[in-house]
């Protein structure tokens, strides 16, 4: 059996798929990146592996999410992509017809406009968190609730409470003061999803013309609280895709796979076992002239595999 | 200039991390960038030894205009003893400006020589734009990435020796030699992508993340909508860019400040030109780009011309800068795919 790995090292989360020829996903895994990108994905590696079949032979490799570059440079990736354009290609090869994706995940939240399948415009997060799972996640923990349930409790709200959303800490005062007044805990949860809601249309969304279908992914589409929240604002469905937590990896499969049929024709992936080898990365400030440059090195088992950061390339040249 | 006029004059470092670590101490935190660099760049300076600062002044809705006599009031809190003079546009207050030149004149020095000196920096200046703007064009299509940026910095270093009008053309001719045999790969077709917004972000790569040579580096013809020559005759002798306001008439007719007409009316200008987007640079919290933002999606629209904005400051990420950018550059592919008749995603 052949196919395409994606890979997406985000702040929170890393996640895998391997996907068949014909761009299907058949085999995933969501980790938990807690600092760690290169054992995330190492780890991630042998659990995908051991999903898939024996002799699965990987014709390319896909990497997006903040931490692609470095994940690129470990695996072997033959493209290395941004997480809006590999949100935007799942997104469009799962419902061609999409005009709107909403995508929230650990640390960033994103708006993507499609019309006629070409992406239109988009905006992104960018002084602010508050909004994105990471909140979720605080907010969760500190009422004591699993993230799991945090949606479906939402769901049971009667009469959700309003929550001041535009910062997380004046929105955990404020859910802190209504507990004290003493609303209920689902109203206040759902209240909570209803002020995530408004702060992301009113920011990332603000000025885009959200139309239908929309498509609504990354891992805080868990969240059916949010999900119904987002339909009450927007007064549309909206569609969560039965792997909405790694639509940003599937998309870099797919684009592995276009490049590599669109050219390269052979993968520069370095195989399953790189999961067991030792990577080091390292940073040193470059002094070479006022730019000073974070130069960062990556290196294997005693070699350097590739230096980034340089602004003239003295580094990254001298490999 | 001012070393002509009989003056030691100490160059600060370029702008870097240190400049802003210094200036988070100081500068109050909702002043823009630019107000914040030039704060950090005169404590820079005066580390080194300076006793006067030249600054500029200005006119109109925009909180640069006050920032010269903001700055003196921080230098003097911090217990530093300068002077510091505020150059106002000779144009619109012919007086003061040169009421402040007088000043800053030192003794022994003969006016006859004046206008020599201004030809000679006038001359320099736009030969530095003239060899930049070379470099510029040919970036996009160098095959060793990194090579025009190499050859562009020797460049500068031979133009900044040169003091006669004669080794300024002479370092000038060798520069555009020099870069004209980059190896480059010809059948490359660039996107092209017009950078809009305020002066002082649109000039210093610093401010900007060097989004200039980011997009050249990425294959695309980045054109800058400013260039420091060009602008000081506009504002500063002559009174131009009168088709820059009038194309942003349309949409935008008042005075804003800053830059705010400038962007719509340069954003109108790259659409009739048909470059394939336009990238506006703004200071965080910058008024007259704020204006500006909220009109260019209905520019955007009628002259169907993509525009992405970016907002810096401090706290601005080079990982979110590079993730935006890239993703408006496959967006302007995806848009001429199409258009073309290919594969929406192909050579994304």
């Amino acid at each position: 059996m052949v196919g395409y790995l994606g890979i997406d090292v985000g702040s929170v989360s890393t996640n895998l798929v391997a996907t068949n020829d014909h761009n299907e996903i058949i085999a995933s895994t969501y980790l938990r990146t807690q600092g760690q990108p290169i054992q995330a994905l190492q780890q991630g590696l042998v659990e995908l592996q051991q999903q898939l079949p024996p002799g699965f032979k990987v014709l390319g490799v896909g990497t997006t999410g903040s931490g692609r570059t470095l994940a690129g440079v470990v695996v072997g990736a033959d493209i290395v992509k941004n997480e809006i354009t590999a949100h935007a290609v799942a997104a469009a090869s799962l419902v061609p017809n999409v005009q709107t994706v909403l995508e929230i995940g650990g640390q960033d939240s994103k708006i993507i406009i499609l019309r006629d399948g070409v992406v239109t415009d988009f905006g992104m997060n960018t002084v602010c968190a508050a909004g994105t799972g990471s909140f979720m996640d605080h907010q969760a923990e500190r009422l004591g609730i699993p993230i799991a349930e945090f949606g479906n409790l939402a769901l049971r709200a009667t009469n959700p409470v309003r929550i001041a959303g535009r910062c997380t800490v004046f929105a955990e005062s404020d859910m802190v003061h209504k507990q004290q007044m003493g609303h209920k805990l689902e109203d206040i949860v759902a209240g909570l999803c209803e002020a995530l809601v408004r702060n992301y249309l009113n920011n990332v969304g603000k000025g885009k013309d959200i139309l239908p279908p929309v498509v609504f992914q990354g891992g805080v589409a868990a969240n059916a609280g949010i999900r119904t929240a987002f339909e009450r604002a927007l007064g549309i469905t909206v569609y969560v895709p039965q792997y909405y937590g790694v639509m940003g990896a599937w998309g870099a499969a797919i684009l592995a796979r276009e490049k590599v049929r669109g050219g390269a024709g052979t993968t520069k992936f370095r195989g399953f076992q790189i999961a067991r080898l030792d990577y080091q990365a390292s940073s040193f400030e470059c002094q070479g002239c006022p730019n000073q440059c974070e130069v960062i090195s990556i290196t294997s088992e005693g070699n350097i595999l590739a230096r980034w950061g340089d602004r003239c390339g003295r580094w990254e040249s001298m490999l | 200039m001012f070393a002509e006029l009989g003056h030691e004059v100490i160059v600060p470092p370029p702008p870097s991390k240190h400049t802003l670590d210094l200036v988070t101490k100081y500068a109050p935190e909702f002043a823009c960038i630019p107000f914040k660099i030039l704060l950090g760049t005169y404590l820079e300076a005066l580390a080194l030894g300076a006793d006067t600062i030249v600054s500029t002044g200005g006119i109109g809705p925009c909180r640069a205009g006050y920032y010269g006599e903001l700055h003196r009031r921080i230098l003097e809190d911090l217990g530093y003893n300068i002077r510091l003079f505020i150059i106002e546009p000779p144009l619109k207050r012919p007086g003061d400006f040169f009421r402040t030149i007088m000043s800053l004149v030192s003794n022994g020095f003969t006016w006859l020589r004046f206008p020599v000196i201004l030809q000679r920096v006038w001359a320099k200046l736009n030969a530095i734009d003239r060899v930049e703007r070379a470099s510029h064009s040919i970036r996009p299509y160098e095959v060793v990435k990194g090579e025009t940026s190499r050859v562009y910095e020797s460049c500068l270093q031979e133009l900044d020796k040169a003091c006669s009008l004669q080794e300024i053309r002479d370092a000038e001719r060798d520069a555009l030699a020099r870069l004209a045999s980059i190896e480059q790969d010809r059948s490359r077709r660039p996107l092209k992508i017009g950078l809009i917004g305020e002066i002082y972000v649109v000039l210093e790569p610093f401010a900007n993340h060097n989004v200039q040579i980011l997009l050249e580096e990425m294959g695309a013809l980045a054109d800058r909508s400013i260039y420091l020559a060009e602008w000081s005759r506009g504002n500063a002798v002559v009174a131009g860019e009168k088709d820059v306001k009038r194309a942003a008439r349309p949409f935008l007719s008042e005075l804003v400040g800053g830059h705010g007409v400038n962007s719509i009316g340069q954003t109108v200008l790259y659409a009739q030109q048909g470059f394939d987007g336009v990238i506006q640079l703004a200071p965080f919290a910058c008024i007259p780009e704020i204006v500006a933002k909220s009109i260019l999606p209905r520019v955007s629209r009628e002259l169907n011309i993509p525009v992405l904005t970016l907002f810096l400051d401090e706290q601005t990420g080079e990982g979110g800068i590079r993730t935006r950018v890239e993703a408006f550059v496959d967006l302007l592919i995806q848009r001429r795919n199409r258009r073309e008749g290919q594969v929406v995603w192909s050579g994304i």
